[in-house]
């Protein structure tokens, strides 16, 4: 058994502790949006936060979260969430919306880092996540948008 | 009487005046000698002259030997400095280098002033603290960074003579002298880390420390090229 701690909550988890995170809160606590991607930590899918970090949970074993806290798209401070959810639909950001939640968690990460970005911190922070629609150009701007709703 | 009993004086005074003069003139024979030894290398105990060093009456050719062999010493390090697994995080831009053939690093990661990453692309975030096994995942280590934005001593495009320069100069390695960028090859775990995963560097560690150390010790001689 494994304790975790996700979203703010305690959990009790009977899986291999080289089990994925993605896969424990996927399918042993059912916290779906977080998607699995590549499986090789190159695209940005799984992304969630572990004590304020953007790790890829595909290739992060569960014992990495022993003793610290996960924070997946389910669980993202309002402060956070709200100016980029409003942000995302004014922009009508997603195509097919696969790896959205994996961006809002990185943008997530600019924003509590650098309120105020340019295009160049939003390029820097954003280029680990693929988009296969190439919403990139609606991404960055609603960036912007989320910055200005966050004040 | 007193005449004799004085002449036998001047005669044992003038001896006791020439071993005096014997004496002090070898004395200060050695004492050069010995500062030829110094001039020519840090310590004896460091370097191991050969027997035809210590005999030869021309200490320019000493010189010369230890300083070609310093320079050999260094062109065999420079091929580890400039395998992947060092040059890698060595890189001329602020993107990591990956691979075998030191490609850029895909996820577009960047080195941040600390040389741990920018926002959601730390380097831990991916490179944990062991290896994460199968093929194209990503090493680990406690300590993943690349160096910092004030001080990036990139390796990336320098020839031995300019890489030889650079190790040399404290301004590029944070080194305050040469004994702690020896230490730092020898005993960074980042740097034992190099041995671990991927294709490994020409030399073992072991030998890879001892060839810095012979170009230190012989005079950490700038290649020719």
């Amino acid at each position: 058994m494994i304790n975790l701690k996700v979203n703010g909550k305690n959990y009790e988890v009977d899986v291999d502790p080289s089990t994925p995170i993605l896969w424990v809160v996927r399918d042993a606590l059912g916290l779906t949006g977080t998607k699995f991607g590549c499986g090789a930590a190159q695209c940005g899918a799984c992304l969630v936060h572990l004590d304020g970090d953007g790790i890829r949970s595909c290739i992060s074993p569960v014992s990495r979260a022993i003793g610290k806290e996960i924070v997946t798209i389910e669980g993202l401070d309002e402060k956070l969430s709200k100016p980029l959810q409003e942000a995302w639909i004014q922009e009508d950001v997603p195509q097919c919306g696969y790896c959205q939640s994996g961006q809002i968690m990185a943008a997530a990460i600019l924003l509590r880092d650098k309120p105020n970005p340019t295009d160049g911190d939003i390029d820097d922070a954003m280029t680990g996540n693929i988009c296969r629609c190439g919403t990139y150009q609606r991404i960055r701007k609603a960036i912007h948008v989320a910055a200005k709703l966050k004040k | 009487m007193s005449k004799i009993n004085s002449s036998r004086q001047n005669r044992i005074k003038f001896g006791i005046y020439l071993i005096l003069s014997v004496g002090f003139i070898s004395a200060m024979a050695m004492s050069l000698k010995n500062k030829t030894a110094i001039t020519l290398s840090s310590t004896d105990d460091k370097i191991s002259l050969t027997k035809a060093d210590k005999e030869n009456s021309d200490p320019s050719e000493t010189k010369k030997r230890l300083e070609a062999e310093s320079k050999e010493a260094f062109i065999a390090a420079y091929k580890v400095f400039m395998h992947p697994r060092c040059l890698n995080c060595h890189p001329a831009g602020d993107v990591p280098l990956q691979g075998d053939d030191s490609r850029l690093h895909p996820q577009g990661v960047k080195r941040g002033m600390d040389g741990k990453g920018l926002f959601a692309l730390k380097c831990k975030n991916c490179h944990q603290d062991t290896h994460i096994a199968g093929e194209h995942m990503p090493p680990g280590h406690s300590g993943w960074h690349l160096p910092p934005a004030n001080l990036k001593m990139v390796f990336e495009g320098k020839s031995p003579k300019q890489l030889a320069m650079h190790f040399k100069d404290p301004k590029f390695t944070g080194f305050k002298s040469l004994d702690k960028m020896l230490e730092h090859v020898e005993k960074e775990p980042l740097v034992l880390n190099s041995w671990t995963y991927g294709t490994p560097p020409p030399l073992s560690h072991e030998e890879f420390v001892a060839r810095v150390k012979e170009w230190m010790e012989k005079g950490a001689a700038i290649p020719d090229k």
